[in-house]
């Protein structure tokens, strides 16, 4: 036979109840509110973003076509527009991004090295590297076109693929040490210690062994930074102003994507609106693309967003 | 090289070697405690005097001085936190590794101090052979690329003499017959117990004379560590072995001498029979049935 | 036996064994060697090229500096940078960073206002509400977003999104307010701050969501089911248990926003409206203006003398300024409230 326990306070138990049913309907309409705003938030976020592809694509597609893609701009005003191209454009973006990351891609990884494998937690140099490398990071680029203008235009004489390619690589450095430090970081321990009591060296252990397993890893970021880099315009104007013709030195002026957008934008003319819009249309997908290949290919286990975003 | 010609005829004569004024020291320091007992010296592979051991301000280790035989196994056992993962660990320097770690006292390994001054640890480790509580195959390696791995990384180019090093050591690791189809497979897509003796493999794999194991079978389920211990029984006639364990039983079935330890203190040493049958330390008699631990 | 030499260990000698034992000795003795310069360099190098971030950060700062010290010298630091001129004319030249420094503020506020709160809806939308068919997708997208670069952003509102805002937003509340609220009192012409503010807050949103994502994410399900079994709702959910948790790391992804909208040049240049001087100083939203960076942009390639070129180094080093000052003031304050929190979890 079950003895009742008569519950105690049945009286202040009655009365919560009452005053929490009567609440509740009123908590359910903020829920409610506070659901759809959510959703449009996401409808706000995704209309303009959305219109921005679907107008680059609308108006590139037509753009683009051999002429595009291999003629030198045709002059200005001559109205010989339309038979021009960016293809000096094209060239200029491949060969200072490439620039770039010559100088960008080793001293990254070799910082983001030191940072995981060699620096103590707390020493003062090492402190040092990581503060300064996060402020490198935040700088605006602009800013960092100025630098290149003042060290390297000026020491050479004239506007350069050489002090585009420098600004460029400040841009890309801090983004490739973040992420190497991050994902090396992320390599257990017991491996580094296999490898220590097989008597390797730290060197080989750290580069045939651990960055091979943060390969995926440092391989993102380094094609993340690259597609950064690429679409920079602000470090462009001031360093290496932009022209018409295709490469010819280190030491001259030379064109780059985004910055013939720009130009073409500029200028009042219809068709050099279009060829605008077409370089846009080559300069996404270039961007948009390898960004997508590699986060499918390759996995991301335990490795956070935030240092791509930069 | 600085060579004192006192000592040269005196330790040339009782070992028949070429010395310098690294066993200085350490000589002086067996020959007085040689007074002390009556250990048979020339017949060690294994002397640590001395050792002291710290982590931070805090003392892991006092005064450790244990002779170990060669071609036999040894079995350190103790409660948790006794100090027997530090101490296999300063016997290949891997200790010193860890920040804020410190180690003095001799190690003498066939009558050479490694921890005297002159000596690269990282050397030392090629010599010794290590095996981890959670066994650490070389995520991005293959089983055979594993087992090579300390051979290639440290030079050796001789393609037929790594295959053949690979195979023999897969052999005696008694991992050969279940992966001789398999040695592309990527290292850690096998089991537990295999990837243990895949590790055993690649250490035995640097021919080391001495093999120190870090609780080999503590992660692994009881069919596994049987094999593993079959192992030990096979390895040891051509090895020196040390294990670390928790487990007294398996110190019981595999070693020949057991060491007990207890916070940070070697309590007490001797053959497996006497220590397990006979405990002459009451702390031992207790760990032993079980009382504490 | 072993055979001692200068290094540390060294080879063995046996007598009497074979095969095996003489392999073993081979190896022994190849491995005793081996002189491990190759540490000593690689350890060299790296700690090289981590002096090269230290050496970055120092060609920043002086780069700057030099170049903007000559408008400094002329027009003192503190009249640089309350005034309003901007005159290059030779012999008149006058320059002032104000209108700029008031532009950029205005954009990269609206900026925030309007994007930080939508990229924190989507954050919680993504992350609470869809179920993973629609979030993972949704958030892949989002995050490639942020990838597009900025000059697309800037030639898509230029041509598109200029009339939208205008049509839609601008011209309505200039015919009902226009008269009344000095804020709309301007005619709506498109290219102003005001559509500046708003192209920024597009701009920074999927950077913003998709961090604010990840903190959120990462916050433990423990608090979660806590909130829930009491009975709550899912915003309160999201009210006292997420929020207090991820407040230093939302704050974080909020001022790194404020930082690229500050710092952000090719987008405002296109769309602004472009005026100098005192003329830049936006009396109402739908005034045009100028930022630091834009105009630093606009002229930097035509700058007639070089107290124009360094008048605008100057702005470059005003912004400098500001967004350091801001990098290391959210340090600060992420990690106070880290400090705050984790004793409060404890």
């Amino acid at each position: 036979m079950h003895k009742e326990i008569p519950r105690q306070n049945s009286n202040n138990n009655q009365k919560i109840q009452d005053i929490m049913s009567k609440r509740y309907y009123r908590r359910k309409l903020v829920d409610k509110l506070a659901s759809t705003f959510a959703i449009a938030c996401v409808l706000a976020a995704i209309i303009p973003l959305g219109s921005i592809l679907l107008e680059v694509i609308k108006n590139g597609a037509s753009a683009i076509g051999i002429q595009l893609l291999t003629q030198p701009p045709g002059a200005i005003g001559s109205g010989l527009e339309d038979s021009g191209g960016i293809a000096p454009a094209i060239q200029g973006t491949l060969i200072v991004v490439g620039l770039a990351s010559a100088i960008g891609v080793p001293i990254g990884i070799l910082t983001g090295i030191y940072l995981s494998e060699f620096a103590s937690g707390a020493g003062l140099f090492s402190t040092a590297v990581r503060l300064f490398n996060d402020i490198l990071t935040g700088l605006p680029s602009v800013v960092i076109g100025i630098v290149g203008y003042v060290t390297i235009v000026v020491a050479v004489g004239s506007f350069s693929v050489l002090a585009g390619a420098f600004s460029l690589s400040i841009i890309m450095i801090p983004i490739v040490v973040r992420i190497t430090e991050e994902t090396l970081n992320v390599v257990p321990n017991s491996i580094r210690e296999a490898g220590y009591s097989l008597g390797i060296s730290k060197w080989k252990i750290t580069l045939f062994i651990l960055l091979k397993s943060a390969k995926s890893g440092v391989l993102t970021g380094i094609v993340l930074a690259i597609s950064r880099i690429a679409g920079e315009t602000a470090p462009l104007i001031m360093t290496i102003l932009g022209t018409s013709l295709f490469f010819s030195s280190f030491t001259t002026p030379i064109d780059a994507l985004p910055l013939r957008i720009w130009r073409l934008a500029s200028q009042p003319y219809d068709t050099a609106h279009s060829q605008g819009w077409g370089a846009a249309l080559l300069l996404i997908v270039i961007v948009l693309i390898s960004s997508l290949v590699l986060r499918l290919l390759v996995h991301r286990k335990g490795f956070r967003v935030e240092a791509l975003h930069v | 090289m600085y060579i004192d010609k006192a000592y040269v005829s005196i330790i040339k004569n009782r070992y028949g070697l070429t010395i310098d004024e690294a066993i200085h020291d350490c000589l002086l320091k067996m020959e007085s405690s040689k007074k002390d007992n009556n250990h048979d010296q020339g017949s060690y592979k294994i002397s640590i005097r001395n050792l002291n051991v710290w982590f931070g301000t805090k003392q892991i280790l006092k005064n450790i001085n244990l002779d170990i035989k060669p071609n036999a196994a040894t079995a350190i056992i103790g409660p948790s936190g006794c100090g027997k993962t530090t101490l296999i660990r300063c016997l290949n320097r891997m200790h010193e590794m860890t920040p804020g770690a410190a180690a003095k006292g001799c190690v003498l390994i066939d009558h050479r101090d490694i921890y005297y001054k002159t000596v690269d640890p990282v050397i030392i480790k090629r010599r010794i052979g290590m095996v981890f509580q959670k066994p650490n195959p070389f995520p991005t390696m293959s089983v055979f690329d594993n087992v090579a791995a300390g051979l290639k990384l440290n030079g050796v180019k001789d393609k037929r003499l790594i295959k053949d090093i690979v195979e023999e050591s897969l052999k005696d690791a008694a991992l050969w017959d279940e992966v001789k189809h398999e040695l592309d497979k990527p290292g850690i897509g096998l089991s537990g117990g295999q990837q243990q003796r895949l590790c055993i493999a690649r250490a035995l794999a640097m021919q080391p004379e001495i093999l120190l194991m870090d609780e080999p079978t503590s992660a692994l389920d009881p069919i596994a560590s049987s094999k593993i211990e079959e192992l030990i029984h096979g390895l040891k006639k051509d090895l020196t072995i040390i294990t670390v364990t928790h487990n007294m039983l398996q110190a019981a079935r595999v070693a020949d001498f057991t060491a007990f330890m207890y916070m940070g203190e070697l309590i007490e040493y001797g053959s497996t029979n006497q220590i397990f049958k006979n405990p002459q330390k009451e702390l031992t008699e207790r760990y032993i049935s079980g009382k504490f631990g | 036996m072993f055979f001692y030499n200068m290094n540390g260990w060294c080879f063995t000698i046996s007598f009497n064994k074979i095969n095996k034992q003489d392999r073993k000795n081979n190896l022994s003795s190849f491995f005793s060697q081996g002189k491990r310069k190759g540490d000593k360099i690689f350890h060299g190098l790296v700690i090289s090229t981590a002096c090269y971030t230290l050496l970055m950060i120092v060609l920043v700062i002086f780069s700057v500096g030099n170049g903007s010290k000559d408008v400094f010298q002329k027009e003192g630091f503190f009249n640089f940078l309350t005034g309003t001129d901007w005159n290059s004319v030779e012999g008149r030249e006058s320059y002032g960073a104000l209108p700029y420094i008031v532009g950029t503020l205005i954009s990269s506020a609206l900026a925030i206002a309007i994007g930080v709160p939508i990229s924190l809806g989507i954050a919680i939308f993504l992350s609470e509400m869809a179920p993973a068919k629609i979030s993972l997708p949704l958030s892949l997208i989002i995050e490639l977003l942020a990838a597009v670069p900025s000059i697309i952003y800037g030639l898509w509102a230029l041509f598109v999104f200029r009339f939208w805002v205008r049509d839609l937003i601008e011209q309505p509340l200039y015919n009902m307010f226009g008269g009344s609220i000095p804020f709309f009192a301007q005619t709506p012409f498109g290219l102003d701050v005001f559509t500046a503010g708003i192209v920024l807050a597009v701009m920074i949103i999927p950077i913003v969501s998709s961090i604010s994502r990840e903190i959120i994410k990462a916050v433990p399900n423990s608090q979660r089911e806590a909130s829930y079994s009491l009975g709550a709702t899912r915003w309160e959910t999201v009210r006292i248990a997420i929020f207090p948790y991820a407040k230093s790391g939302l704050l974080g992804a909020a001022i790194l926003g404020l930082g690229r909208a500050i710092g952000e040049t090719i987008l405002v240049t296109m769309i602004i409206g472009n005026t100098v001087g005192a003329a830049a100083i936006p009396m109402s939203l739908f005034s045009q203006s100028q930022t630091l960076a834009s105009l630093i942009a606009n002229e930097f390639n035509e700058a007639s003398s070089s107290l124009q070129l360094s008048a605008l180094i100057g702005l470059g080093a005003v912004l400098l300024i500001m967004t350091m000052g801001i990098n290391i003031g959210a340090r600060l304050l992420v990690s106070r409230m880290v400090k705050v929190s984790a004793g409060a979890r404890e």
